[in-house]
């Protein structure tokens, strides 16, 4: 049944795909049309080349075909790893440190969050103490933290690391806080009963009973992340897929664009993924 | 059956309003080796004196002794079962149990805590579903979990609060037959909450019958207990036999008579 069921909807996606890739092609195909060289001498060619009207050249008419994409995103994932220099790198590498800031970001948020987490929820008083901060902080956009950030860091990479933590500090920090909160009273007494000392008490009953909760704010965090790092990276620049978005745009290659802009999804999806598969392992059935 | 008194509870009492205490001035004894069932209606307190016990909970008026040295908190001396069986879902049946018994003994190498958490499983009989999660076991396994997770620390003095109240009537026979069982061979001594009344004639060497608090001509009476009743009945009882045995319908027809006329008056 769902078998069947995945099928049709696999057959579906590829229609809309198709669909999509149809119209896209009907919409940017037709107008590219290359003049004609006929009835053209070599000396009138050249002369029309001189004047920048090249006859011979197909005229693009500015939006890439799905050809050309499919073209261009041949060429940059058969060498991935190359680097010309600082405005010429490798997609794999622009790639890598972008993963990298986000990386490092977040763990730097985990290890903020998860513990001020844990203190919150365990503290009905630091929870109303530490509420109003939270409160406040929380709906700033991170890149707002930008010139501070740049300010006091003066590095505009570490800038970006400091953006992502800022960002994904805060649903971690809530979602621990809300899991480590409403643990059952029962599984509580039980280790009460049983004289838990609170270190083992704190890992070996709260922190797997709060666990699904808090992988979903590190799942939530992890999506906010890969979304506020393109945007940081078009500010700060350098290197990065969002310093490479932006750079395309300066050179007006929207093939270019387009094609980081699909990577870009695909490579949240698996990220979203991988802390699916995290989730799956720490959730438990009551 | 010896007669050392185990627990000595005086003049306890629970109040969340302080004119109106829950219950107040509750006075009782257990000795070693007995079980004792305390019956009565929702809200009497019943409950916040197992806690109480337990350490779970604090007394506003009287003590509890326990050996002779006062209640103040959690001990592994008790053992507790919960109501909700209270297993944690995340860890097997095995690991539950591990749990409680590496808590008892920290000092205990990992295969003296695994052979203790096989006899204990062995004797809820639950052996073959050691390596299942709470998720997959049925009501009538979860609680045998719990009372095996209770035995395993082989505590002084056991604390059943309504272990069975969950459960289908068929499988509540079985585990109050089980435990009986269980209960006479480690001469365990057992405090047992029950809104059942065969269920405390068939466990229960003495049973406290506690009357609710409420509001006479003669102003406000918080609860308390109303009468300790003496099982009559021999020790060697089933549940099968038991409404075969002399004395039976006497005493049921007394508890009930209390429950319906006399508890919430």
């Amino acid at each position: 049944m769902t078998r069947a069921m995945n099928l049709k909807a696999a057959l579906v996606s590829l229609l809309i795909l198709l669909v999509f890739l149809a119209v896209w092609q009907v919409a940017t195909g037709g107008a590219g049309g290359a003049a004609s060289q006929a009835g053209m001498t070599p000396e009138q060619i050249e002369y029309q080349k001189m004047l920048g009207k090249d006859p011979g050249q197909v005229k693009s008419a500015g939006f890439p075909t799905p050809a050309d994409l499919g073209a261009t995103a041949w060429k940059h994932l058969s060498n991935p790893f190359y680097d010309n220099g600082p405005n010429d790198k490798g997609i794999a590498i622009q790639l890598a440190w972008s993963l990298g800031r986000v990386g490092l970001g977040f763990l730097l948020a985990c290890i903020v969050a998860v513990p001020l987490g844990f203190a919150i929820g365990m503290s009905p008083l630091l929870h109303k103490a530490f509420d109003p901060f939270i409160q406040v902080l929380k709906p700033i956009s991170p890149l707002a933290w930008m010139p501070l950030a740049l300010y006091t860091i003066k590095d505009s990479s570490t800038s970006g690391i400091f953006v992502i933590f800022i960002c994904s500090v805060w649903p971690m920090l809530l979602n621990t806080a809300f899991g480590v909160a409403s643990v059952k009273r029962e599984w509580l007494a039980v280790a009460s009963t049983l004289e838990v000392k609170p270190l083992r008490k704190a890992f070996r009953v709260i922190l797997p009973a709060a666990a699904p909760t808090i992988l979903t704010g590190m799942r939530i965090s992890m999506g906010i992340a890969w979304l506020v790092i393109v945007a940081a990276e078009m500010l700060v620049g350098g290197t990065g897929i969002g310093y490479f978005v932006w750079n395309e745009w300066n050179n007006l290659s929207l093939t270019n664009v387009i094609f980081a802009i699909l990577l870009i999804g695909v490579v949240g999806m698996l990220l979203d993924l991988m802390f699916a598969a995290l989730q799956r392992r720490v959730t438990y059935v009551e | 059956m010896s007669s050392e008194t185990l627990l000595r509870v005086e003049a306890l009492a629970k109040a969340y309003v302080p004119a109106k205490p829950v219950f107040a001035d509750v006075s009782f004894t257990l000795q070693r080796g007995e079980f004792v069932c305390i019956i009565g209606h929702s809200g009497c307190g019943k409950t916040t004196i197992l806690n109480v016990l337990a350490g779970l909970d604090g007394a506003t008026g009287g003590h509890a002794f326990m050996d002779g040295r006062e209640i103040v908190g959690p001990s592994l001396t008790r053992g507790v079962v919960f109501q909700s069986h209270a297993l944690m879902p995340w860890l097997t049946v095995r690991k539950n149990i591990a749990f409680a018994v590496a808590s008892r003994w920290p000092d205990w190498s990992r295969a003296q805590v695994d052979q203790q958490v096989l006899r204990f499983v062995e004797l809820v009989g639950l052996g073959g579903a050691i390596d299942k999660k709470p998720s997959q076991l049925s009501g009538g396994m979860k609680q045998r979990v719990g009372i095996a997770r209770a035995f395993a620390i082989q505590p002084r003095m056991l604390l059943l609060d309504e272990p069975f109240g969950a459960l289908d009537a068929l499988t509540r026979g079985t585990i109050q037959d089980e435990l009986m069982t269980i209960v006479r061979r480690t001469q365990q001594t057992v405090f047992m909450i029950t809104h059942d009344v065969d269920e405390a004639i068939l466990l229960a060497d003495r049973i406290l019958l506690m009357r609710n608090g409420s509001d006479t001509a003669d102003g406000y009476r918080p609860g308390n207990i109303a009468e300790t009743v003496v099982n009559p009945l021999p020790r060697a009882r089933t549940r099968a036999g038991l409404h075969h045995l002399d004395g039976y319908y006497p005493l049921r027809n007394h508890i009930v008579d209390f429950l319906v006329s006399r508890a919430k008056a």
